[in-house]
């Protein structure tokens, strides 16, 4: 479904990602785990356009996506849920899931059917109901989460690119978000590329995995095996091997 | 939606009778100016309220269409009705063309560029003397004029100059509950997040800055034509910056905050006539308070402050009930 090859993206000097390569399957949760600056985010902003590629090819669907601008990116399918989930503060719950819908207004489609998509955005998350009045600024960092998600699964995305959805949460409020994306892989099929520090939850929930550091991808391989995996373990998961010191 | 018609209505109305309570005299002329005044700051707040770009250049756009308004029918005869729509059409593509450039530029960068562009502008009309009269002015311009009606008293001049700010204020309250109105905030709050749901935010800024340009224009030719003698200093940097301060005291992102706004600076300095070279001082002072105390704007602000009134009212209501008097 999506596919990216020997992808490289600077920031102005900066060599952000190096030869990068990766593919998802349709109806996949693919995770991408790796610390601080190893370049999990700028890979989500190149494949959404935000941060454009200087080499390398994207493809989506079997078309090209490299060099399109993001607005484009988003009519094809591809929705991002940014990091640090950027809910439109000033705006209502009820404006920041309608602004996810933005390009929809533009085609033939009718409000009604934004509607009826907006309350299953409201199913999944019934507490984003409750406050579809308010100005997301003033909601709390889980119920943000939620929005930022909600927002874009109104453009009805074929593929979600998900930017830690957990940063910055209490642990029971990262459950229920995880939780949520796995209702929403049962009852829509829907693909998710999902970046996360979280590595055993990210892992737990996705099919497959892979390991970025510094820019490259070093590892790749199915959720559980990487899960298994010493060097994994030893650096994400923080599970210290004392039965191998010769690693 | 039905409240904000009623609304504006009511505004509407309001404004449609004011000239009653004045029975014409000196302050029908400083009411032309608050309208022309209400479409500046309405403008520069579509522009920095709603989108949240800066703009210190304002007062160039509004020199632009008063320019060319002003010479269009005074040295070369043109139709002005025919002239104020061109002057706001070449107005809208200048700016559309210098949005492009100088609207990648972002905060202070902004405010710097678009300063630049107003002393510009401004030098231009000094220093072409040849076509703008430079520094002495450009006089001869002559009233609109419709169906042998010719706006050349301030009372007629105060309908005509409201009828356009009304509309204006019409236009941008729709502009403001609309799609594209969500899209500028959420451009002013996020770009990036604005981005990745569809919005192409630098078309979008771009083409806002152009309309807020076209209002401008629009303005200045209202104001050629009313005064019918324009000079350079009426749009230099100073104006520019008395518009941003019409905007941040009425209210960023409020249409009618901005016509509060507008409407005080306006007067404000008729009435501080006795304290005359230090008006400037006065406009200072109260923006400073304005910021500190009413981050919100008179639009905002002077609802609080009634329900605090209200408030203390209750409790001093509640205390003398209690029996606790003072003296």
């Amino acid at each position: 479904m999506l596919r990216v090859n020997n992808v490289n993206t600077y920031y102005g000097k900066v060599h952000a990602l190096k030869d990068v390569s990766l593919a998802l399957g349709e109806g996949e949760i693919v995770t991408l785990i790796g610390a601080n600056g190893a370049g999990k985010t700028t890979i989500l902003n190149t494949i959404s356009g935000v941060t454009p590629a200087a080499s390398g090819e994207i493809s989506f669907r079997s078309e090209s996506v490299t060099a399109l601008a993001p607005d484009r990116i988003v009519k094809l399918g591809i929705s991002q849920v940014p990091e640090g989930r950027q809910v439109f503060k000033p705006l209502s719950v009820e404006d920041n899931l309608e602004m996810g819908a933005y390009l929809r207004y533009r085609s033939s489609e009718k409000t009604a059917a934004i509607h009826k998509d907006m309350d299953q955005v409201f199913r999944l998350f019934p507490r984003l109901e409750e406050r579809r009045n308010q100005l997301a600024g003033t909601m709390s960092g889980g119920e943000q989460q939620m929005l930022a998600i909600g927002r874009a699964m109104m453009a009805k995305p074929k593929l979600l690119l998900l930017d830690e959805p957990s940063m910055g949460l209490a642990p029971l409020v990262v459950q229920e978000i995880f939780r949520v994306l796995e209702r929403l892989r049962q009852e829509t099929g829907m693909t998710i590329l999902l970046v996360e520090q979280n590595a055993k939850a990210a892992l737990k929930l996705a099919d497959r995995g892979y390991v970025m550091e510094t820019g490259k991808v070093i590892l790749e391989g199915m959720a559980d095996e990487l899960m298994e995996n010493a060097e994994v373990k030893r650096a994400y998961l923080g599970k210290e091997q004392k039965a191998a010191p010769g690693t | 939606m039905k409240k904000e018609l009623l609304k504006f209505g009511a505004f509407a109305l309001l404004i449609m009778l004011a000239p009653l309570a004045f029975k014409g005299g000196y302050l029908m002329t400083v009411l032309v100016f608050v309208g022309i005044n209400t479409m500046l700051s309405i403008a520069l707040n579509l522009l920095l309220g709603y989108a949240g770009q800066i703009s210190l250049g304002h007062a160039g756009f509004f020199g632009l269409g008063a320019y060319l308004s002003g010479v269009l029918t005074a040295t070369y005869g043109w139709n002005p009705w025919l002239s104020m729509a061109l002057a706001a059409v070449i107005v809208g593509i200048v700016a559309y063309l210098i949005g492009f450039p100088i609207l990648k530029l972002k905060g202070h960068y902004l405010a710097m560029a678009t300063l630049g562009l107003g002393i510009i502008i401004y030098i231009v009309f000094n220093e072409t003397v040849d076509l703008t009269g430079g520094p002495s002015g450009l006089s001869g311009i002559p009233n609109l004029s419709i169906n042998g009606i010719t706006f050349d008293s301030d009372l007629k001049n105060y309908y005509l100059v409201w009828i356009f700010a009304l509309l204006m204020v019409l236009f941008s309250l729709n502009l403001a509950n609309s799609r594209i109105g969500r899209a500028l905030r959420a451009v002013h709050d996020s770009e990036v997040a604005a981005r990745v749901v569809g919005v192409n935010a630098r078309l979008l800024k771009v083409q806002i800055f152009a309309v807020s340009a076209t209002f401008c224009a629009l303005a200045g030719s209202l104001y050629a034509h009313t005064m019918t003698f324009i000079s350079p200093a009426s749009f230099g940097f100073t104006f520019s910056v008395e518009l941003l301060t019409m905007v941040v005291i009425g209210g960023l992102g409020s249409i009618y905050g901005s016509f509060l706004g507008a409407a005080l600076l306006t007067l404000l300095p008729e009435f501080l006539r006795a304290a005359h070279d230090y008006d400037i001082i006065i406009y200072g002072g109260l923006l400073m308070v304005m910021v500190m105390y009413m981050p919100g704007g008179l639009v905002r602000g002077i609802p609080e402050l009634y329900r605090k009134l209200l408030k203390s009212k209750g409790k001093t209501a509640l205390k003398s009930e209690g029996g606790v008097e003072h003296a």
